[in-house]
């Protein structure tokens, strides 16, 4: 496949209300993408679609192997970092180390505070060696030092031929990224 | 797959959620012979569609700890992004939740059958009768708790949902229990059983599925 992801003249409807049809969009190894718009206009939804989780009203979605961060943090929290990231990723430690996690392997998941979790959700998608990151609002809750680990990852990932998706109010540096504008 | 049902097995165990079902199943088994009497020919007579009963009801805790945490905290999204079918994933739920649940139960079953003074010969059948009908209590409970994951308030309407459902798997599995009822009742609840065990996980799948909105 010579993308890595495709959307064709996709619509979405959530709950009987259109939030956007006709949207059309192709990433190429290496490409980015940032969607943009106001609340409810269907950031989320969009990387949802994309991922296969909503089903377009209108169109068609391709997709190589991707991973997900979005709100839902998907880790055991009863289990120690460590262990719940190895859950999902044989090469956990490549992701807790991007992110700047590695002393917090050993504290059970329950205990990390609300920028240690979206730092934990961003390395299972560092760990998860696919190759489409589809990231919902990655830079919420991050600190500086966060920030600068998660553009040096996402840099790292489309230097290695990945690529991007990503939602955020916040800024992001994604250069050359393409820009979807939605509502 | 062997990665997911190790996952529900240690979710039972730290949770707690294991030995809950079994301390209401004894807590039952205790309380039945208060309300009935010290009349040791008359629990040895009901006691073993009383601890049916109590299998029964236990069965039931667990419904809204089976899928709907996974869901909220978006670990069925994420297995969906790793490319495990929501079928495999009910399975794996559904093997998990048995051996955290059947054999612990039948182990509780034999000082309950002694606490409902049971003639010697029927522990044994309701032991057999657990082994078979314990697979379908699980698979009710996994299916109902996938059809309910979501909603609030699932639990109550889990309950309305499973009980009714599981009225072959008490007739039958009760049945047996009783002296003369032997051979028909155990194959009966046999086939009700594997009904249920092939059926859940495609409905729980497919609930998972119809839920992800």
């Amino acid at each position: 496949m010579s993308h890595v992801l495709a959307l064709g003249n996709v619509a979405c409807v959530r709950g009987g209300r259109l939030l956007f049809e006709g949207l059309s969009l192709t990433l190429a190894p290496g490409e980015a993408a940032l969607a943009r718009g106001p609340n409810g206009a269907g950031k989320s939804s969009l990387l949802r679609l994309a991922a296969g989780l909503l089903m377009p009203a209108a169109g068609n979605v391709e997709r190589a192997d991707a991973a997900l961060a979005d709100e839902h943090l998907a880790l055991d929290e009863r289990q120690r970092l460590g262990d719940a990231l190895a859950f999902w990723a044989r090469d956990s430690k490549a992701g807790l180390a991007a992110m700047g996690l590695e002393k917090l392997a050993e504290v059970p998941v329950r205990m990390l505070s609300t920028g240690q979790r979206k730092r934990a959700a961003l390395a299972r998608v560092v760990a998860s060696g696919a190759p489409l990151w589809l990231l919902d609002e990655p830079a919420n809750g991050l600190d500086a030092d966060g920030l600068a680990r998660l553009e040096a990852a996402m840099a790292a990932h489309r230097a290695a031929g990945g690529a991007i998706l990503a939602a955020s109010h916040q800024p992001l540096v994604l250069d050359r990224a393409q820009i979807v504008t939605l509502g | 797959m062997i990665a997911l049902i190790l996952r529900e097995l240690r979710l039972a165990a730290t949770g707690g959620a294991a030995v809950l079902p079994l301390i209401f199943f004894l807590l039952v088994a205790t309380l039945f012979p208060f309300a009935v009497g010290p009349d040791g020919p008359l629990l040895a007579r009901t006691g073993g569609g009383a601890l049916w009963m109590a299998a029964l009801l236990a069965a039931l805790l667990p419904v809204d700890r089976l899928v709907e945490p996974d869901r909220a905290a978006g670990v069925l999204d994420q297995l969906f992004l790793k490319g495990v079918s929501e079928e495999a994933i009910a399975f794996a739920k559904l093997a998990g939740h048995w051996l955290s649940f059947g054999p612990p139960l039948m182990l509780a079953a034999i000082p309950a059958a002694a606490l409902m003074k049971l003639p010697p010969d029927v522990p044994t059948r309701l032991e057999i009768g657990l082994l078979i009908g314990t697979p379908g209590l699980a698979a009710l409970t996994l299916g109902v708790g996938a059809l309910t994951a979501g909603l609030r308030r699932g639990g109550a309407l889990a309950g309305l949902l499973m009980l009714p459902l599981a009225v072959p798997l008490l007739i039958f599995g009760a049945g047996f229990v009783e002296r003369g009822n032997e051979g028909g009742a155990l194959q009966l609840l046999g086939a009700v059983s594997l009904l249920l065990v092939a059926g859940a996980p495609f409905a729980a799948g497919a609930a998972i599925r119809a839920g992800r909105d």
